[in-house]
């Protein structure tokens, strides 16, 4: 979603009398008519994508409702053995390292606009870096699942006592289970690249207080990510 | 900056400029890469008009063998499988290729922007974007259907989409997905212009009511799209991964599949409709010379019409063993949604009443509208009701209903507005006379083929059965003649509209007298649409006699 950069093709004609922004399009009377504009587009994308894992989440709500005994068992395996208690290890320190990684964000944003460039780029990076280190826990924690075939529909082999194959639901929870995270994942990779974009751009001095839409609408873009975690932690591994 | 000229020219008084839009630049490349709304909305209605050619190929071929209750065309065998298929193909690329995409890719990315006075849409290359992602889709659906046979008609109900015999169904359902991206993409767009991209002076009471109307046709796009994206994706997994969600063999819902279907294609429907509405609202006025009556009342009977269609999903399924008080919320729910289209509608009689009606093509369509979207209304009636609904679900009295609201509401406003705005958008007047026969006939060809169909479902006969009972055959043979009129009207309309391309651009400036602002700029428009910032002088729609003509 890179609406806000420049675009040669409209620099001909028609062009605002004072302002000489590179990055003013010509179709907005004005920078700040371009900004706003560009963040309502930015806010309706993130409605859209709220909707799009709505969906998931009632999925996951009704199947939930009918199998409620199996989904409780099943979530029992999202938990690791810490000082001897079930504890949702994993979970709960992605969760941090993304609370934190919202605010790495928040500050990069700010030295964006108050003309810091040399922070602005730390902070974007240490994002990343926190980015990755989510994913290295997510891979951790599904190399358990596909050690113990907790798998989706078709590929779910659970041997153990416990969770035995063919009863409906364990399968049905590991397939929600992979889709919602999996998607989730694929939004942090997503993330990924586009604050390696803004990395690119913010040393190239693109960003000041006069143009930084971009790191503006990747910090919501990336809010959003966090956001949707933020559910999906409890949703997932806190089931009682 | 362009040299300030005074502003509010009137009708055919300024020397037409020698560059615009479609001569500016040439090639391919300034095509396919183009980010002028102008270009990619001519792109996106050479598209549609390809898919509308193969949906009614696929009608047509659908009415042809429902012609006799033999299982043959013409002497050619045609099996049970080949008639889903027909009926599918039909559907869903009508439903996803055309209707849904076409006045909003279309006509409304011509002209929204230039109503309301901006340069372009908000996000120039998203759009051009969207317009790709429909590319791909249609490629993706027809490929799904010549590699194989897709054949769950355009819902893909579960189980039939779940244990079915074809394999491209995973296919086309991803099509879909990336159609919907594409239609998100352009309904965000819209909400954005809109928003933000109004000419100075124009508040939000001020727009066109054609803008109202798209405005909150973007609105359902961009919310529910996003639910039926999910819903593709769940049943893609169902299908692949068997993960248990809709499959009831290995412990899934069916009739959750209906639900998720629903909940956007409800809205989906009203995606369909609100254009037509829109541009009904703009072609009343016009060929009326009456400002409009109500046009408060019409503004937010669009709104309220788009906020309706999200509480009345559940009129889908009536009898798919849905709780009786949810049918019974459902169906109060579903009664509501008459009164706004009654509001429309009274509002649009009212502003013919005493106005000084010039029957001109776009307006003989417009007619035809408010006669077929009243037929097509009332029939929705009885199909809310829940003792009439249980007797008529799934017969030809829902298809017939559904075919008047879709195509005898909404392509009827479309070819309308495409009359309108055709000197707009090429430069170019279409023969007059030829457009009247055409509209005539579409109109009698429209009753002849969907009039029977309401008796036909009333006496019994089910939606997609591909023989019946010989009693029924008048009457099928009936609707399939109307057909050929249909098609008739269609194929003429197609000749006079591409030969007027061959004439020289001599279409003036505001043809119809029109009073909104793409009738203040040249036909065709300049790339940068008007000459110099158009400022509003009035409100839209206002005939009353100038004191002084300015």
């Amino acid at each position: 979603m890179s609406t806000s950069s420049t675009s040669d093709v409209h620099a001909h004609g028609g062009h605002g009398e004072h302002e000489h922004n590179p990055h003013h399009q010509h179709h907005f009377a004005t920078m700040e008519q371009q900004f706003d504009t560009s963040k309502l587009g930015m806010w309706l994308f993130l409605a859209t994508e709220i909707l799009l894992f709505g969906g998931l989440f009632v999925g996951f709500g009704l199947m939930q409702h009918r199998y409620p005994r199996e989904f409780v068992e099943a979530h029992e395996h999202l938990k690791q053995l810490v000082f001897g208690q079930h504890f949702p290890l994993y979970g709960a320190l992605n969760t941090i390292v993304l609370l934190v990684s919202s605010w790495t964000m928040v500050m990069g944003v700010n030295a964006a606009q108050t003309n810091q460039k040399q922070k602005t780029v730390r902070y974007l990076v240490l994002t990343i870096l926190l980015a990755c280190v989510f994913l290295v826990v997510k891979y951790v924690e599904y190399e358990h699942k596909f050690a113990d075939h907790l798998l989706p529909g078709i590929f779910y082999g659970h041997q153990a006592e416990d969770l035995i194959k063919g009863t409906h639901g364990y399968a049905t929870f590991f397939s929600f289970y992979f889709m919602m995270t999996g998607l989730h994942g694929i939004h942090v990779l997503v993330g990924i690249g586009l604050l390696g974009w803004l990395v690119m751009r913010a040393r190239r001095g693109e960003f000041s207080s006069d143009y930084y839409t971009p790191v503006d609408l990747v910090g919501l873009y990336w809010h959003i990510v966090d956001m949707i975690w933020i559910y999906l932690f409890p949703l997932y591994y806190l089931i009682s | 900056m362009e040299p300030a000229v005074t502003s509010g020219a009137r009708i055919g008084d300024r020397p037409r400029p020698k560059k615009n839009y479609l001569n500016e630049t040439k090639g391919f490349k300034s095509w396919a890469l183009t980010v002028d709304h102008k270009r990619i909305g001519i792109m996106y209605l050479v598209g549609t008009m390809i898919a509308f050619l193969l949906g009614g190929i696929f009608a047509l071929l659908v009415r042809l063998t429902l012609l006799t209750p033999q299982h043959t065309m013409f002497g050619i065998q045609v099996t049970a499988e080949t008639y889903n298929r027909f009926f599918t193909l039909h559907g869903a690329i009508m439903v996803f290729l055309f209707i849904i995409p076409s006045i909003p890719g279309s006509v409304t990315n011509f002209v929204l922007p230039l109503m309301i006075g901006a340069k372009d849409v908000a996000f120039p290359r998203i759009n051009l974007a969207s317009f790709y992602l429909w590319v791909v889709g249609a490629i993706m659906a027809v490929a799904s259907m010549v590699i194989g046979a897709v054949d769950t008609g355009w819902t893909f109900y579960t189980p039939y989409s779940t244990s079915g015999t074809s394999s491209t169904v995973t296919l086309m359902t991803a099509a879909v997905f990336v159609l919907g991206f594409s239609s998100i993409f352009t309904g965000l767009n819209f909400i954005a212009t809109v928003h933000k991209l109004r000419a100075p002076g124009m508040g939000w009471f001020d727009m066109p009511l054609f803008v109202w109307g798209m405005y909150s046709t973007a609105v359902i796009q961009v919310l529910a799209t996003p639910v039926l994206g999910i819903t593709l994706v769940l049943l893609m997994m169902e299908r692949v991964f068997r993960i248990g969600i809709f499959d009831s063999r290995i412990g899934g819902d069916p009739v959750l599949f209906q639900h998720f279907f629903w909940f956007y294609s409800h809205p989906a429907v009203y995606i369909m409709i609100l254009p037509g509405l829109a541009i009904i609202s703009e072609l009343i006025p016009t060929f009326s010379r009456k400002t409009m009556f109500g046009y408060r009342a019409i503004a937010y009977s669009s709104v309220s019409l788009a906020l309706l269609s999200f509480i009345v999903w559940g009129h889908h399924m009536f009898v798919a063993g849905q709780s009786q008080l949810a049918t019974v919320v459902f169906s109060a729910l579903t009664f509501l949604v008459a009164i706004p289209s009654g509001v429309k509608v009274f509002n649009w009689l009212t502003t013919m009443y005493k106005g000084n009606i010039s029957l001109e093509a776009p307006m003989l369509y417009a007619i035809s509208f408010l006669m077929l979207f009243a037929i097509g209304g009332l029939t929705g009636i009885f199909l809310g009701t829940l003792s009439t609904d249980v007797h008529l679900t799934d017969t030809y009295f829902v298809v017939a209903h559904f075919h008047y609201v879709m195509m005898g509401s909404t392509v009827t406003a479309f070819i309308g507005g495409l009359h309108y705005w055709w000197p707009k958008m090429t430069g170019r007047m279409y023969s007059e006379k030829w457009a009247r026969w055409a509209a005539v006939l579409w109109f009698i060809g429209f009753n002849a083929t969907f009039l029977p169909q309401f008796i036909l479902g009333s006496r019994g006969m089910p939606r997609r059965y591909y023989n019946y009972l010989d009693q029924f055959q008048p009457l099928h043979a009936f609707s399939t003649v109307g057909s050929w009129i249909i098609g008739l009207s269609l194929f003429m309309s197609a000749a006079y509209l591409l030969a007027s391309l061959r004439k020289p651009m001599d279409a003036p400036d505001n043809p119809w007298g029109g009073t909104t602002m793409e009738w203040q700029t040249s036909s065709p428009p300049i790339t940068h649409n008007f000459e110099e910032a158009p400022v509003l002088e009035h409100e839209p729609y206002d005939y009353r006699p100038k004191a002084v003509a300015h």
